[in-house]
C-alpha cells in the first residue's frame, strides 16, 4: 500500500516538473514576443514620435499565456489518465466507441435534419431579411467548400487559388448578361463550363507537381486571374467592376413591383402581395439547391470509380498506376469538376450582388475556403458545413466583438491543432458499410 | 509469355539495368533474386513502363510493352503487387479490393472477391477494417489480393516477404503456390533467396543490373556460389 502511494507521488512529482518546464518555456517565448508587440508602443505627441512602455500590461499578458499553458498541460494529463483507465475498463471504451458508432450511423439523419432546417429557415418566426442574407452567404461558402473538397479533400491536391474559378464564374455571368443580355439560367451552365475549362488550364501544367509546389503554382494562378481582371480594362472594366448585372427571374417572372407590358411579375404570377423579401428568399433557395446538388454530386462520385480513384490518388499515386488508373485523367477531372462548382457559385454571387469587381476575389477568399475544408476535416461533407458555420456565420453574429475576431480565430486554430489535428470531422467515412462476417454487432470491440 | 530482351534502363545518367534478358513461360513461377540495389525492382517497374526502357524490348504475348502507357498495362492481364505493399491506408479492406477491380468491367466482381477471401480468410474477417490498421502480413495479403482482383494471367510480386515474420513469410509463399496452381503465372522478385528458389520453377540471379546466372530453382539452390552469396547465415 505504502509502495503504491510512493510511486503515485513520484509520478505526480514528475508531472509537476514537466508542467513547470513547459510553462516556463512558454512564458519565455511569450515574453520575447510580447516585448516588441505589447511592451513597447509608439505614440505620437504632437508631431514627435515617442515610445511608451506598458510593462504591467505586458506582464499580465505573459501571465495569461503561462496560465493557459498550465491548463492545457493539466487537460492533457487528465485525458491521458482517462485513456489509460478506458483501456483498463473496456466498458468506458465501449461507451465511447458506441457514441462514435451512433454518430456514424446517424450521419445521414443529421444531414437530412440540417437540410430540413435549411429549407424551413426563411419561414421561421424569427427569420427576417438579415437572417436569410446570412444564410445565403453561409450557403455560398458551404458550396465553395464542397467544391474545393473535391480537389483538396478527395483528390488531395492542395489548391490555394480556388477563388480564381469563383471569379471566372462571376465574370462570365456578369459580362455575358450585361453585354449580350442572356438570362441567368442560360449563363449558369456557361459559367460552370468556363470555370471547368480554366480548371483544366490550371490542371495541365501542374500535373507533375505535388504538395508545396502545387500550392505555390495554384496560389500564383489565383493571383494571375485577379490581376488580369484588374488590368484588362477594356474587357472587364478593371477595378471599377461590372455593375448593373441583371437579377435572376423566377423562370421568366421578375421580382419587381411592376413589370413592362406583356411580362407577369412573380407576385402577380402567384397572386400574392409584392414584397421585397421574395427575391431574397428566392436567392436563398437558389443557392440551397445549388449547394445540395454539389453535395449529392460529390456523395455519388465517391461511390463511382472516378471518385474512388480521386481518393486512391490522394493516398498513393504509384499504387494507382499499378492498378490501371490514369493519374492524368483523374487529376484533371478533379480540377475541372471542383472548378465547375466554383463557377456555379460565382454566377450566383454575381446575380445576388448585382455587381462584381476584382476586390471580391482576393487571396483572403481562397484562404477562407481552404480553411473551411481543412478545419472541417479533409473530405468530410458535414465537416465543411460545421466549419463554414464557424468561419462565416459566427463572425457575422458576433459583430459587436469584432475587435476580438482575429484573436478568436487564432485561439480556434490553436485549439483545433491541439484537440483535433485532422479537423472537426477528420474521420474518413467508408463508402460502403458491410456487416463483418460472423458478428453482426460490435465489430470494433471484438478486436 | 513475357520476354525481356536486352533491356537497358536509366535513372538520369545512371544505368540501372545493363541489358537484361529474361523469359517467363505460361504457368511458371519464376523468381529473380539479388542483393539490395541490384536492379530487381527497377526491372519490375520497367515492365510497367515507369521508368521506360531506353533500349530493348519487353514482349508480352508478342506485344511490345515499352510502348504501352503504364495504366493500360494492367488491362492486358498483368498485375503488380508493388514493393512496400502500398495499400490504401485510409480505405477499408473491401474498398482496397474494389480499387483492384477498377479496370475490369465488374461483372465477375463477387466471384473474384470470393476467390480472394478463400485464399486469404484473414482478409474476410477484416474486410471492414481500414488498410492502415492491418498487420504487416495482412497488408501484404491485401496487396496481393488487390492485384488478383484485376484477374491477371501474369502476377508480378515485388518482395512480398519484406519486413515480415518468418512464419508469415511461409504462409505468403504457400499462398503464392496456390495462386500459381490456379493458373496464374507468377514472377517473384525476392531477397529471401532460400524461400523464393524453393518455390520457383526457375530462377534468375541479378547483380548490378545484369543477369549473372539462371537455372531451375533446385539447381540454383544447390549452386555453391549462390549458397555463399545469398543463403549463408540462417535461412528461416
Amino acid at each position: 500500500m505504502s509502495e503504491m502511494t510512493t510511486s503515485h507521488k513520484a509520478a505526480s512529482a514528475s508531472a509537476v516538473s514537466v508542467i513547470a518546464r513547459d510553462t516556463l518555456l512558454t512564458a519565455v517565448v511569450a515574453l520575447v514576443l510580447a516585448v516588441p508587440f505589447i511592451g513597447l508602443k509608439s505614440d505620437s505627441v504632437g508631431t514627435a514620435l515617442t515610445l511608451v512602455t506598458r510593462w504591467p500590461l505586458m506582464l499580465a499578458m505573459v501571465g495569461a499565456v503561462a496560465a493557459g499553458r498550465v491548463l492545457v498541460s493539466l487537460w492533457r494529463l487528465r485525458s491521458a489518465a482517462k485513456a489509460q483507465r478506458a483501456t483498463a475498463h473496456t466498458a468506458a471504451g465501449d461507451a465511447k466507441a458506441s457514441l462514435a458508432a451512433w454518430g456514424n450511423s446517424h450521419m445521414k439523419a443529421i444531414g437530412f435534419a440540417g437540410f430540413a432546417l435549411a429549407v424551413v429557415l426563411p419561414f421561421l418566426p424569427f427569420s427576417n431579411r438579415y437572417v436569410v442574407d446570412i444564410g445565403t452567404t453561409f450557403l455560398i461558402y458551404v458550396m465553395l467548400g464542397w467544391g474545393l473538397n473535391i480537389v483538396v479533400g478527395l483528390a488531395g491536391l492542395l489548391d490555394l487559388g480556388y477563388v480564381a474559378f469563383y471569379a471566372v464564374g462571376a465574370y462570365t455571368y456578369a459580362l455575358i448578361s450585361t453585354q449580350a443580355g442572356w438570362s441567368f439560367w442560360v449563363c449558369l451552365p456557361l459559367a460552370g463550363t468556363f470555370a471547368a475549362m480554366f480548371g483544366l488550364m490550371l490542371g495541365f501544367p501542374v500535373l507533375r507537381l505535388r504538395g508545396d509546389y502545387l500550392a505555390i503554382v495554384t496560389l500564383g494562378f489565383g493571383e494571375i486571374i485577379r490581376v488580369i481582371l484588374m488590368n484588362w480594362v477594356d474587357f472587364t472594366k478593371g477595378p471599377d467592376g461590372v455593375s448593373g448585372i441583371p437579377r435572376p427571374s423566377f423562370f421568366g417572372a421578375p421580382f419587381s413591383r411592376s413589370a413592362p407590358e406583356g411580362v407577369t411579375t412573380f407576385s402577380d404570377l402567384l397572386g400574392i402581395e409584392y414584397s421585397s423579401m421574395h427575391r431574397v428568399v428566392f436567392l436563398y433557395f437558389l443557392i440551397l439547391a445549388l449547394a445540395a446538388i454539389t453535395n449529392l454530386f460529390t456523395l455519388r462520385m465517391r461511390k463511382l470509380p472516378t471518385g474512388r480513384a480521386w481518393e486512391a490518388l490522394r493516398e498513393d499515386e504509384i499504387a494507382c498506376r499499378s492498378l490501371g488508373i490514369n493519374p492524368t485523367n483523374v487529376k484533371l477531372s478533379a480540377f475541372a469538376l471542383g472548378a465547375m462548382f466554383a463557377g456555379f457559385a460565382g454566377a450566383f454571387f454575381a446575380t445576388r450582388q448585382g455587381f462584381v469587381s476584382p476586390e471580391s476575389f482576393t487571396f483572403m477568399e481562397s484562404a477562407i475556403i481552404l480553411a473551411i475544408v481543412v478545419l472541417g476535416g479533409m473530405g468530410s461533407q458535414l465537416g465543411v458545413v460545421l466549419a463554414a458555420f464557424a468561419l462565416v456565420v459566427l463572425p457575422e453574429w458576433f459583430r459587436e466583438f469584432e475587435q476580438y475576431r482575429m484573436f478568436l480565430f487564432g485561439a480556434a486554430m490553436v485549439a483545433i491543432m491541439v484537440v483535433k489535428p485532422t479537423g472537426v470531422m477528420g474521420h474518413r467515412e467508408p463508402t460502403i458499410r458491410l456487416h463483418p462476417v460472423g458478428k453482426s454487432k460490435k465489430p470494433e470491440a471484438a478486436r | 509469355m513475357l520476354k525481356i530482351q536486352g533491356v537497358h534502363t536509366f535513372y538520369g545518367q545512371i544505368e540501372a539495368l545493363k541489358g537484361v534478358d529474361l523469359e517467363i513461360k505460361q504457368g511458371e513461377i519464376v523468381t529473380l533474386i539479388g542483393a539490395n540495389g541490384a536492379g530487381k525492382s527497377t526491372l519490375l517497374m520497367t515492365v510497367f513502363g515507369k521508368p521506360k526502357a531506353r533500349h530493348g524490348r519487353i514482349l508480352y504475348e508478342g506485344r511490345d510493352l515499352t510502348r504501352v502507357p503504364t495504366h493500360e498495362i494492367v488491362r492486358l492481364g498483368i498485375a503488380q503487387s508493388p514493393e512496400g505493399r502500398r495499400i490504401f491506408a485510409r480505405m477499408t479492406v473491401f474498398e482496397n479490393l474494389q480499387m483492384g477491380a477498377l479496370c475490369t468491367d465488374g461483372s465477375t466482381f463477387d466471384e473474384d472477391v470470393r476467390m480472394v477471401f478463400d485464399l486469404f480468410p484473414r482478409l474476410e474477417e477484416r474486410r471492414t477494417q481500414r488498410g492502415g490498421t492491418l498487420s504487416g502480413g495482412e497488408q501484404q495479403m491485401l496487396a496481393i489480393g488487390r492485384a488478383l482482383m484485376s484477374k491477371p494471367r501474369l502476377l508480378l510480386l515485388d518482395e512480398p516477404s519484406l519486413g515480415l515474420a518468418p512464419l508469415v513469410v511461409r504462409q505468403i509463399f504457400d499462398i503464392i503456390k496456390k495462386i500459381n496452381q490456379a493458373g496464374v503465372t507468377v514472377f517473384l522478385v525476392e531477397q529471401n533467396a532460400f524461400h523464393a528458389l524453393k518455390l520457383a520453377h526457375r530462377g534468375y540471379v541479378m547483380v548490378n543490373g545484369v543477369i549473372t546466372m539462371s537455372g531451375t530453382g533446385k539447381e540454383l539452390l544447390d549452386n555453391p556460389e549462390i549458397r555463399a552469396a545469398y543463403l549463408e547465415g540462417g535461412h528461416a
